[in-house]
């Protein structure tokens, strides 16, 4: 492990695939304002829960908003990072390429995770960015710097759960090859991280947290932008995240013991 | 002697794309599962009484859901991706070597796909009515038969719409993103989300205008057995079939003349 030589790698793959994707340049004009359009639509959207009642599981239409930016960070890390690069696991394993990364003199799960990256998402977190500093704005939220280490420790622990969690549905495809849509479930399940999660019932709320830990990725990083959050919330956040990744690793490793080459 | 002919071209199309479909159960089941968010945006609404200040009733809200999901399920539609697969594989050629339009076999496709999805929606139905039992309704003959059609209409719309962007391939080559643009206000405005009655005035005086809400909340109200202007829905759908259907058959003749075949 030599975390040079990765730096140099990692600077290759930008080159490459920026390079790639500047081919088709309107193309990420469009997603530029697909972008735009996504965020004020789910604004809309909120605006509809919020018309006619000032809060909606605790949070009023200000707070919400909070969530709203850190989703859309979220997310935009998920489509700059973890869509290009895990769906092509998918790929990688019908076409029998997986075998060419597997013999490539370098860690098979960072090849695949970090391989392509799409230009059009960082949009997506600047404008997450920028919605976030509005709300900081208007909920009068006071800056210093244990604030802001809190919320880039809770937003670093929810990118490496939402990796993990990614990787984990990405991998299986070595047992079933055909999962391409199983990334669109978890997508459809993410969308809840839109919302506060107390606006959910108690069986859904058990499930998303539990489950598939949205409670972990969106709502908490907004508790503590709020002020709101205990300490046990947050530490418990950093040890779930750690054991995310660690698991997804560990599975990594077991599923590629099962990986038997194309036509073998 | 001609319609035979057709008849037989349909049957044929139809029965290679079922047993083509049948492969794929499981990735059917799991674009089935994907769909569900309608489920959890009623979680939202009635878990937050935000239904009492449109005057639906829990009731009538979930049956509206219900239908929703169910609409969507039969009016998904992605001949875009695959269009523009096969047109950067350089599959389109030999297609267009055929006496056929090759819309006709994504056409099939999609029919034959629907076919195999009905059993998991089904099932999916099933499992709602075992949470939510109180919502149990037997919609009669008449308004059945006519759902059934509005939904097969709302099909036809978003594959016309989706026909034509398909079609820029022919100039862009990757016209997905086009596709992922207009995806944006097909899901916030169609009523997959909140039901158009929700909607504010400034929207309201407008939206009916567009096609978005005869995709979903106009079958699906209909369906659900809420009040609606049956006439007046169906006829804007099928006015926006007639209004599409000569653009398609323009931007076709327009881009079969463009297109120049791999390697030429």
């Amino acid at each position: 492990m030599n975390p040079r030589k990765y730096f140099k790698v990692y600077t290759k793959f930008l080159h490459t695939s920026l390079a790639s994707e500047l081919e088709y340049k309107t193309n990420i004009l469009i997603d530029f304002i697909t972008a735009i359009l996504s965020l004020i639509g789910s604004i809309f959207l909120l605006s509809i829960f919020f018309q006619n009642t000032g809060s909606i599981g605790g949070w009023n239409f200000e707070q919400a908003l909070i969530i709203q930016g850190i989703y859309t960070i979220l997310n935009g890390i998920t489509n700059t990072w973890f869509n290009p690069n895990l769906t092509e696991i998918v790929k990688h394993i019908r076409e029998g390429t997986l075998d060419f990364v597997l013999l490539k003199p370098i860690d098979s799960q960072f090849f695949i995770s970090f391989k392509k990256i799409t230009p059009s998402g960082i949009l997506e977190i600047i404008l997450g960015i920028c919605l976030l500093s509005y709300c900081i704005r208007i909920n009068q939220i006071n800056f210093n710097l244990s604030f802001l280490s809190l919320c880039l420790i809770t937003i670093f622990c929810s990118i490496c759960i939402l990796y993990s969690l990614w990787f984990f549905i990405s991998t299986t495809t070595i047992w079933f090859v055909k999962t391409w849509n199983a990334t669109e479930v978890l997508r459809s399940f993410l969308y809840i991280g839109r919302f506060p999660l107390n606006s959910f019932s108690f069986s859904l709320r058990i499930f998303f947290s539990v489950f598939i830990p949205i409670a972990f990725i969106t709502t908490i990083p907004s508790e503590v932008f709020l002020g709101l959050s205990q300490y046990w919330k947050i530490l418990l956040e950093v040890m779930v995240s750690i054991v995310f990744l660690i698991t997804s690793r560990k599975f990594w490793l077991f599923a590629l013991r099962y990986y038997s080459s194309a036509s073998s | 002697m001609i319609s035979d002919v057709i008849n037989h071209k349909i049957f044929t199309l139809l029965k290679v794309q079922y047993s083509n479909m049948l492969e794929y159960r499981v990735e059917i089941a799991l674009w089935a599962i994907s769909g569900i968010i309608p489920f959890f945006m009623l979680n939202i609404w009635t878990n937050n009484n935000l239904n009492e200040s449109i005057n639906i009733s829990d009731i009538l809200l979930s049956r509206y859901f219900l239908c929703a999901f169910f609409v969507r399920q039969f009016s998904v539609v992605w001949v875009v991706f695959s269009f523009e697969e096969d047109s950067l594989m350089g599959k389109v050629s030999p297609y267009l070597i055929q006496p056929l339009n090759p819309f006709f076999r994504y056409f099939a496709q999609h029919l034959a796909e629907q076919i195999t999805r009905f059993p998991f929606a089904l099932i999916i139905a099933f499992f709602f009515f075992i949470f939510n039992p109180e919502s149990i309704w037997v919609p009669n003959i008449g308004i059945l038969f006519l759902s059934i059609i509005s939904t097969f209409l709302s099909f036809l719309i978003q594959f016309l719409i989706q026909s034509i962007v398909a079609c820029l391939c022919f100039w862009t080559e990757k016209a997905s993103s086009i596709e992922r643009l207009l995806f944006i206000p097909t899901l916030f405005l169609s009523g997959l989300l909140a039901p158009v009655v929700s909607f504010p005035d400034y929207v309201k005086s407008w939206i009916y205008l567009t096609p978005f809400p005869y995709l979903i909340d106009f079958p699906a109200n209909l369906l659900s057995g809420n009040e609606i202007n049956v006439s007046r829905g169906l006829s804007m759908q099928i006015l926006w079939i007639l209004l599409l259907f000569p653009v398609f058959k323009q931007i076709w003749s327009a881009g079969t003349k463009k297109y120049t075949a791999m390697g030429s």
